[in-house]
């Protein structure tokens, strides 16, 4: 983990609720796909938490739906705005787990921390599928920029006006892998455990104070003990969670 | 050149600053960060005799200017914490630390202090009778004189190391059960835990939290900690460690002048991991701004005249 202070490049609306920032500034201290960043805003007393979607040595792609007033005040951030920030928190995804067909399973807004996790998996010659989940069309973000890096894409929606109508399991019981790594919402999660065929991980959210280990606010029983979401998670395997 | 040094129940602190219990863990997170023998002591996560995992989630609630928890004590038990994280502690912290103890019976307070009075490494123990996030235990002890005296003479009998008791402000007259715990034969007292706090969403129209309350923390808190550590400092002889709020150097400054010996910086350090570090390098030069060569000189100040 690492303390600094990163310039807004870029701030733009991908869809009504959703938004892409970029973010010039130390990353150093990413270690894996699926970890996260805590980002402090004026005005509010609490850092905001949001995963990494995407880095290079020098700028990290953030993708935030604006769910209250400190993601509002986040969206309304120009190019250029300076934002203290704790990078690197967080366990993320263990890639060396992933099988020969991995399947990455976002739904919504749980989709961008498994954009840098495709792309390391392509690059280790896997054979990725991704499946993206929304609640309907005007929703959809990120299925062109999973496709450029080699992925299938398989979207699915809600209403079916785009995509597989249904659910991100409708379309998990009719591809083929022998893993799986996904984000999203509990709902989605109960469904997969319910689903799966192969071993897995999943990233949790939970509301944080601290966000590196601290304060004991998101814990969580695994079959291993008590964990922390913020520090021993988000990602857990499917083996120790406790449903 | 000021002086920094304070000294709290006979053992001397470099500085007052001093991480208040569970928004510093057992110090190793902190510790990864930067070098934390720089800090006075740190009060360590509150021990219970038992593991608790603590309340459901979520436990944790932002407000304006500040936070509300209910985490609800989760600790190892002192067991773990003797054989697991002093242990542990012992590589990146020299220092004598702070133990915070709390229980759900008088026996249960005497049972864990009494393990932790042999550990070389405690210098203190900071009983909570305070914890707002508990029920059937921690505040309801806090909350009557009669019942802080009684913890507080069954700790002391003990230990011999000096016992600094953790009050709750959500009380009618926090003076009156300072004084019970002076007279019970405490060597301090540290005020104020958080305060009983609430939020509710507008979506769910639901509590935030899962446990529906919660202590209330952060720089909002500081006027009420202010008023009590000056209302308990006319009316006790034992030093007292000031807390709730504090958030930079003039706030330390400010709570010693009230009476404070020492302080405890709680929630900052959740916000700011280095928020400790950064205040104990900046004390030097705000003494100098104010005139201040030795904090000892300006303890309680405010009271004069």
């Amino acid at each position: 983990m690492n303390r600094g202070i990163y310039t807004v490049k870029e701030n733009r609306a991908l869809t009504d609720s959703v938004f892409l920032m970029k973010l010039e500034g130390d990353t150093s201290s990413i270690t894996a796909p699926g970890q996260f960043i805590n980002i402090s805003l004026d005005g509010f007393y609490l850092r905001r938490p949001i995963s990494i979607c995407d880095y290079d040595d020098k700028e990290i792609t953030i993708i935030y739906k604006t769910v209250g007033e400190g993601t509002l005040a986040m969206s309304r951030l120009a190019a250029g705005a300076e934002l203290d920030v704790l990078c690197g928190l967080g366990n993320g995804f263990n890639v060396a787990k992933c099988g020969e067909k991995p399947v990455l399973i976002g739904g919504g807004v749980g989709i961008p921390p498994l954009y840098n996790l495709c792309k390391k998996l392509i690059s280790l010659g896997k054979n990725v599928t991704v499946i993206l989940g929304f609640n309907t069309n005007s929703e959809i973000f990120y299925k062109d920029e999973f496709s450029a890096l080699g992925a299938d894409v398989i979207v699915t929606t809600v209403d079916g006006s785009c995509g597989v109508k249904g659910f991100v399991t409708d379309a998990l019981i009719n591809i083929d892998y022998d893993y799986f790594y996904t984000c999203g919402p509990m709902p989605m999660f109960r469904a997969i455990e319910k689903t799966a065929s192969a071993g897995g991980q999943y990233s949790f959210e939970e509301r944080m104070g601290c966000g590196f280990g601290a304060c004991m606010g998101c814990s969580c029983k695994t079959k291993y003990g008590n964990k922390r979401i913020c520090k021993d998670g988000p990602v857990l395997d499917r083996e120790e969670i406790v449903w | 050149m000021v002086n920094t040094k304070v000294e709290l129940c006979g053992i001397e602190l470099d500085n007052p600053v001093i991480p208040a219990s569970g928004t510093f863990g057992f110090g190793y997170e902190f510790a990864e960060l930067y070098d934390i023998n720089c800090l006075g002591t740190f009060s360590f996560k509150g021990t219970t005799k038992e593991p608790r995992f603590g309340n459901p989630t979520p436990r944790i609630a932002e407000c304006e200017s500040g936070m509300i928890n209910a985490v609800g004590l989760q600790n190892p038990g002192v067991e773990a914490v003797i054989n697991e994280e002093l242990p542990k502690l012992k590589k990146c912290f020299s220092k004598p630390v702070m133990a915070n103890v709390s229980g759900f019976s008088v026996e249960e307070y005497a049972y864990t202090c009494e393990l932790l009075d042999a550990q070389e490494q405690v210098g203190w123990l900071e009983v909570n009778v305070s914890c707002p996030n508990v029920h059937g235990g921690g505040m309801s002890f806090g909350t009557s004189p009669e019942a802080a005296a009684q913890v507080t003479k069954a700790v002391k009998a003990v230990t011999k190391k000096p016992v600094i008791i953790k009050l709750s402000p959500n009380v009618t007259d926090i003076v009156s059960i300072a004084k019970a715990c002076e007279q019970a034969g405490a060597d301090g007292v540290s005020l104020i835990n958080t305060l009983l706090g609430m939020r509710i969403d507008l979506k769910t129209r639901k509590p935030v939290i899962a446990n529906k309350m919660g202590g209330f923390s952060g720089a909002a808190i500081k006027p009420v900690a202010l008023r009590m550590v000056y209302q308990v400092s006319e009316a006790v002889d034992i030093p007292i460690v000031g807390m709730g709020g504090i958030s930079n150097v003039r706030d330390v400054v400010e709570m010693i002048m009230a009476g404070a010996t020492a302080v405890e910086i709680g929630a900052a350090n959740l916000v700011n991991p280095y928020a400790c570090k950064e205040i104990i390098e900046q004390l030097p030069e705000v003494m100098e701004q104010y005139g201040i060569k030795n904090l000892n000189e300006i303890k309680g100040c405010a009271h004069n005249g």
